[in-house]
């Protein structure tokens, strides 16, 4: 074909319309694309939003001022709710009935009279004086005072009778409730009583199954990572266990949990319910991913320098601690990272072994009894309360809060030891 | 030892004297198989001492499979196997008196691509002599890292920078710093594969400078495509065709006055 016709074919109408064509193609990808992209945005921010609206308030909890006098003879018998039954009625002169100061009692937490015996043993010479002293009032005061019980639902349909309204309108009026920040969310345990329950406990359970999980597959996932990419030969064995690996990053976690049942606890009877087997049930969980992603980041260093290295007589284990292995660094540590951020907000595993029963105290050793994070918002999910639903939401908020963490966290290191040079 | 002897024996042995070199490595019989298939077919060659041998031939023929095989680079090459004999000095190199780790310092790499480690230029010059445990202390250091800088004749260019990155280097200079960090080590023979086939005519002349320079000291094998590079830098020239190992003479005879047709026919650029 000689020039001229060339010339011709691309000028003529039929190649401009072809044109026009392939240009409106490309605009309506990139239209499908920012669509895509609105779509996801738009999901994300109801769910945020959602979480946001429903659990902000849990950080917040009302406490009642109440004038309290450490009677001796109670102290002596640790009756301490009488004590603050006393200072509670003796703002109420009218309420003189069994029935009013039930209600009046009502109003005060469970958990209150605890919070004074707290106070005199740690300082003993509050006997026989008069203070004034803040405790939590119950999770339905909180509500009430948070607005999620309305006065104009009928009596019957809410947990607050007439009666106490009054009473918290006249407490409130008063000044002796006050809503503040929650520290008891972040200083406690579980509890059956919502305004006592508090995520200290999931958060140093979920710390502790990571320290065991990331001690037991980060040594091993890299060693196997490098043994596999850098030493073992290319043989029928090692594909084998390559494929055997890529399968078990894809089994359903719950099974690893039906595993640490069946051999950690059923076999060499390991304690039920602690962090130490639920770290190492996560570490089999989480060691093919950071076997893998370990892999990818030694495979992407450019062999020129492993050539580099044995060029010059270094041993081939020198080749990649000095030169491979600094350079895959960056992509390790993302796999890692992103592996133990799975292990944290991982649950069913945890069902299998025994993580989920309801523990008050917070765990002092990996094996202790201990529950973690998610498991904890999937118990609180299942309590009835409104109290409880903030808290789900409020310990998600947590729990996102950690994950954002971890995953900020890696792409900091990511950009710090990667080689721009 | 056996090889040397065998080698200096008769009309190869009275070459030799005559041309005044003594031979460094020699090759015998060498054939490589990647699995099923051979790249080379029976490789004999003797490669000179303070001599650049080059070796040319089409692509594929064999020549840096043939360089890798001189200090075992082909080890790291999953179905490589090498069979026949190749000595440094009369030891087989594949035998057990030499560890393939000795070997490489002793007998050194420049590859076709500059890879600098993306480290300091000062350290990748010395990375070499640590491992080996070359200097003892610090100025030991330094002086080896300048001498070695000043052999690849970069010294002037880089020494008010030795602290930064080796790949911020041009193209030239970077294969002229992975020239120095071969030299640190002080190895006795350098290969050089393809060296100058990424760099600009302007590099390429001042590193065919440096080669003819670093043969007083060192033995010189080197892989190239460009027929007059190998005509400029070399005084022995083998060419190898598909696998084999076709004419290997002084660099002149090659290019004057070729025995084998097929040679003829490579450097008047009928093929290749």
């Amino acid at each position: 074909m000689s020039a001229g016709n060339s010339r011709s074919l691309y000028q003529s109408d039929e190649f401009a319309t072809r044109l026009q064509r392939r240009y409106a193609a490309e605009r309506r990808f990139r239209m499908i694309g920012i669509a895509a992209i609105g779509m996801a945005t738009l999901m994300l921010v109801v769910l945020l939003g959602s979480i946001i609206s429903k659990g902000y308030t849990a950080f917040l909890q009302t406490e009642m001022r109440v004038e309290v006098t450490f009677d001796p003879t109670d102290v002596q018998e640790r009756n301490y709710a009488a004590i603050l039954r006393r200072g509670l009625y003796a703002q109420f002169p009218d309420a003189t009935d069994r029935a009013s100061r039930r209600a009046l009692n009502d109003l005060l937490s469970s958990g209150a009279p605890f919070a004074l015996e707290d106070m005199v043993r740690q300082d003993p010479s509050l006997v026989g004086t008069t203070r004034t002293v803040w405790v939590l009032a119950d999770d339905t005061v909180d509500q009430f005072m948070k607005g999620a019980i309305s006065r104009d639902t009928p009596e019957s349909q809410r947990p607050l009778t007439d009666a106490k309204i009054a009473a918290i309108d006249a407490l409130s009026a008063s000044g002796a409730l006050s809503t503040g920040f929650n520290t008891t969310l972040f200083t406690s345990g579980d509890s059956r009583e919502p305004e006592q329950a508090g995520i200290w406990g999931a958060i140093a359970g979920s710390a502790m199954t990571l320290i065991v999980t990331m001690l037991l597959s980060v040594p091993i996932g890299v060693a196997a990572a490098i043994y596999l990419e850098e030493f073992a030969p290319k043989n029928r064995w090692t594909m084998l266990i390559e494929v055997n690996i890529n399968n078990l990053a894809a089994v359903p976690s719950i099974i690893y949990g039906l595993l640490g049942l069946a051999v950690l606890l059923g076999f060499f009877g390991m304690p039920r319910s602690a962090p130490l087997v639920g770290g190492v049930v996560l570490a089999l969980m989480t060691l093919p991913v950071i076997i893998i992603t370990s892999r990818v980041a030694l495979k992407s260093v450019p062999p020129s320098i492993r050539e580099a290295a044995l060029g010059i007589g270094a041993s081939p284990l020198q080749s990649v601690t000095h030169h491979v292995l600094p350079l895959a660094m960056p992509g390790i540590l993302t796999g890692t990272i992103i592996g133990m951020a799975r292990a944290l907000g991982e649950t069913a595993p945890l069902l299998m072994i025994g993580m989920v029963a309801f523990i008050v105290d917070v765990p002092q050793g990996f094996t202790d009894s201990a529950t973690v994070l998610p498991v904890q918002i999937f118990m609180w999910a299942d309590s009835p309360e409104r109290a409880f639903s903030e808290r789900t939401s409020g310990a998600i908020m947590v729990l996102l809060g950690f994950l954002i963490l971890m995953n900020g966290l890696a792409v900091f290191l990511r950009k710090k030891f990667e080689r721009r040079w | 030892m056996t090889v040397q002897t065998q080698f200096q024996t008769g009309a190869q042995a009275a070459a030799l004297r005559q041309s005044g070199a003594s031979v460094k490595m020699v090759a015998k019989d060498v054939k490589v198989f990647y699995g099923a298939k051979q790249a080379l077919k029976g490789i004999d060659l003797e490669i000179q001492e303070n001599r650049v041998m080059a070796l040319i031939g089409p692509s594929g023929c064999g020549k840096s499979t043939f360089l890798r095989c001189l200090n075992r680079m082909n080890d790291t090459i999953e179905n490589c196997r090498v069979e026949g004999l190749i000595a440094l000095d009369g030891e087989d190199v594949y035998g057990r008196q030499i560890d393939a780790v000795q070997l490489r310092a002793r007998v050194g790499m420049v590859f076709q691509k500059p890879n600098p480690f993306p480290k300091s230029i000062y350290d990748n010059i010395s990375y070499g002599p640590r491992i080996h445990g070359i200097a003892s202390h610090r100025d030991e250091m330094d002086e080896i890292v300048q001498k070695s800088l000043e052999r690849a004749g970069l010294w002037n260019e880089v020494k008010d920078r030795l602290r930064e990155p080796g790949t911020g280097l041009s193209g030239g200079q970077q294969q002229r710093l992975c020239i120095a960090r071969a030299v640190a080590v002080s190895p006795e023979v350098i290969l050089m594969d393809e060296p100058c086939s990424a760099l600009d005519p302007i590099a390429t002349a001042h590193i065919e400078e440096l080669i003819d320079e670093l043969r007083e000291n060192y033995t010189i094998v080197i892989v190239t495509h460009n027929m007059q590079q190998a005509a400029r830098v070399s005084q022995k020239t083998a060419f190898f065709h598909l696998g084999e190992m076709v004419e290997c003479d002084d660099t002149e005879e090659i290019f004057t006055n070729p025995r084998d047709e097929r040679t003829q026919g490579y450097i008047t650029g009928r093929y290749g």
